[in-house]
């Protein structure tokens, strides 16, 4: 397989296994009590935009730091008449997201879609769809860090003060050392935000190229970290700002380049090396988003060379 | 290419057959059944049983059997069990003092009540490869008729903080009367500061070898406590419950527990005056090294209460209750191998961006990667 160029790989596409679904567990894996639990810890997280909320993370059959919060969140929202999207890095059909969607395949028996519009719940790992999300649609995060400043101070007693005192000089410190020591903020991923003008929030690892769709976003944000126990959310139409100064204000990625396979220049590339001379190229990093841009040139008898 | 694109599915569904392959190794050796691995590696399963936090040797045998002996794996295989079983009541509080032992020590006092018991133990054995064992020879245990168990109610022995206890030596730790039931850890989520329930709950589910170094750690300068064991017990327990209804207990079974009792100088303050202190490790079977670790971490986390300045890590207990539990640190250490790909290209975009800069400039910029 080592002979076989990347873009044959994405384009090999293999007919989808027929998942089974679980009859001896209970719908979303969840029993019915702990899924209220979440709820609960759901609404309040709604109601303070960018709050932490504690929660009684379970052990779920998938390992902490793999996605665990956002399962938690997904199996007590969903309902039979659901229609899911996991994706991880973007992209529907990286292992991680595959397994994710079987889970819950096999545990609800949902529908699945690939399609940012069509899905009215979306897990996603470290992206954000290119395809703008819209109302009623739900967004949930999986998020390994939650607090934003435990890089800068581990001790949650300490960092739980500081949101309760709004006190976060502590980051735009950190911020303003980047640029004396860089010349700008040398943040690119989990870009910390302002959420309603009052907490500062982990926007979980998405690039700082996703930061600027979570701001009053029409689609239900929701973060779940399984590990550390936490649930926090973004409510529609609420206001995200990124942290930046005047003189130095937030910026996202730019790359001077366009997508390889479906020629976008608006969204986020990723890098693949196609071989041992160090030969590159760059293509959307959210899969669906560029298949379907690809097959809407192909109706439109537009060939685009992919090299 | 395991990111293929396309085709997870098939190789998630290819990977668990060459593990299960990988599992059964060759066919031709006869497979290890459940039942063997509960009878003859007790000590896996006990750890298994204790980290996993559920008394079940037949279920802790079979996760074992299913991670390949991979024990955090088979712990991480009973949590996951575990944590969807209903709660269907409280058992009352353990009496270690009515233990039936089968292996009691203690290293303050020569001789006490009850004596000391050596049972089964690695301690005195000298650490030769026995080939007699690879040569699958029948290994016969001997006889032990001079230990022949009497008949009838077995003493109930004392345990060694009871007789320290007469003389106002140790510390005395009295249950308020209104005691709340401790919180459940599995419920709910773990938050600072934590009491002590909560911190031994925490702790009896930790994992063995991170417990093992901090313990180890209070003994080579960072947070010294001066211990000894008061005592080391293993035997079985009966677990008793209260039905609503009734006003007796109703035993429910019985269960084998290690239990260690550590004693530490403590020097007194202006309000109390110097007496020793304790550290308490429990864990189901015999998990002696567990449980003298978590009395040794047990007790250095009790430093605010006593006063103590807190000056190392196995005194922080942000630092410790958070870090010992193998299935979050498994977890979120193993995730590093999921795919990266979006924050990796952030920070190629950065570092190239600062190694242009760096080029144009003279003067350079070292970026701080931690």
């Amino acid at each position: 397989m080592s002979s076989a160029s990347p873009i044959n790989v994405i384009k090999a596409s293999q007919p989808e296994v027929q998942v089974q679904t679980a009859p001896d567990v209970n719908f979303a894996y969840l029993d019915e009590r702990t899924k209220r639990m979440i709820r609960r810890a759901i609404l309040k997280a709604v109601a303070i935009p960018g709050y932490q909320v504690p929660f009684g993370s379970r052990e779920m059959p998938l390992p902490y730091g793999w996605g665990t919060g956002g399962i938690q969140v997904t199996a007590s929202v969903i309902g039979p008449e659901d229609k899911l999207k996991v994706i991880d890095q973007g992209s529907d059909d990286t292992v991680n997201a595959v397994n994710i969607r079987r889970f819950f395949q096999r545990t609800t028996g949902v529908q699945v879609t690939t399609l940012t519009r069509e899905a009215s719940i979306i897990q996603t790992r470290h992206r954000i769809p290119e395809t703008p999300l819209q109302e009623g649609q739900m967004i949930v995060y999986q998020v390994p860090v939650p607090e934003p400043m435990q890089r800068l101070e581990p001790r949650e007693t300490e960092t739980r003060t500081l949101h309760a005192l709004a006190e976060y000089g502590l980051m735009h410190v950190k911020l303003y050392e980047d640029i004396a020591r860089c010349g700008h903020i040398a943040t690119t991923y989990d870009y910390p935000v302002m959420v309603n003008g009052r907490y500062l929030m982990a926007p979980s690892p998405i690039p700082k190229f996703d930061n600027p769709k979570m701001h009053m976003s029409p689609a239900l944000q929701i973060f779940g970290a399984g590990r550390e126990k936490r649930i926090y959310a973004v409510p529609p139409f609420t206001s995200v700002e990124s942290l930046g100064f005047d003189d130095h204000p937030f910026e996202v990625q730019k790359w001077n380049t366009v997508c390889a396979l479906c020629g976008s220049a608006s969204s986020f590339l990723d890098e693949i090396i196609t071989d041992d001379q160090g030969s590159r190229m760059h293509v959307c990093s959210d899969s669906d988003f560029c298949q379907e841009r690809q097959a809407d040139q192909t109706s439109a008898g537009v060939k685009h060379d992919a090299l | 290419m395991y990111v293929a694109v396309k085709g997870g599915e098939t190789a998630i569904l290819n990977s668990y057959r060459l593990l299960a392959q990988q599992r059964r190794g060759d066919e031709t050796v006869p497979e290890l059944s459940v039942r063997q691995i509960r009878q003859q590696m007790k000590l896996a399963v006990d750890r298994v049983m204790t980290e996993g936090s559920v008394y079940d040797p037949d279920l802790a045998a079979l996760a074992i059997k299913q991670a390949s002996g991979d024990l955090v794996e088979a712990i991480f295989l009973l949590r996951a069990y575990r944590a969807t079983l209903p709660r269907l009541g409280e058992t009352c509080a353990l009496s270690t003092s009515d233990m039936v032992l089968s292996r009691r020590i203690s290293a303050t006092f020569k001789d006490l009540p009850g004596g000391q018991v050596l049972g089964p133990t690695y301690d005195y054995t000298q650490r030769l490869l026995d080939f007699t064992l690879m040569a699958e020879q029948q290994a016969t245990p001997g006889t032990l008729e001079s230990l022949a168990i009497t008949s009838g109610k077995p003493p109930v022995v004392p345990r060694v903080m009871d007789l320290l206890n007469q003389e106002g030596l140790i510390e005395i730790q009295i249950t308020p009367q209104d005691d709340p039931a401790p919180k459940d850890l599995t419920r709910e989520p773990l938050r600072f500061p934590a009491d002590r329930a909560t911190r031994l709950q925490n702790l009896a589910r930790g994992d063995e070898g991170f417990l093992l170094a901090m313990a180890y750690s209070t003994q080579r300068g960072y947070s010294h406590s001066h211990p000894f064991v008061g005592e080391i017990r293993l035997g079985e327990v009966a677990v008793e419950l209260m039905p609503e209804e009734l006003d007796f207990t109703i035993s429910i079974g019985d269960i084998e527990l290690t239990e260690c009792e550590m004693v530490n100088q403590f020097a007194g303050s202006k309000t109390e005056p110097p007496q020793f202190t304790r550290g308490y490790g429990l864990a189901f079977g015999h998990c002696e090294r567990k449980a003298m670790a978590m009395s040794l971490v047990d007790r250095s986390l009790r430093a605010p209460e006593l006063g103590e300045a807190i000056e190392a890590p196995a005194q922080e207990q942000e630092f410790v209750l958070s870090h010992s539990d193998s299935l979050e640190a498994s977890g979120f250490v193993q995730h590093l191998k999921l795919p990266h790909y979006v924050d990796f290209q952030s920070e190629l975009e950065l570092v190239r961006r600062m190694r242009a800069q760096a080029a144009l400039v003279a003067t350079g910029c070292k970026k701080d990667l931690a």
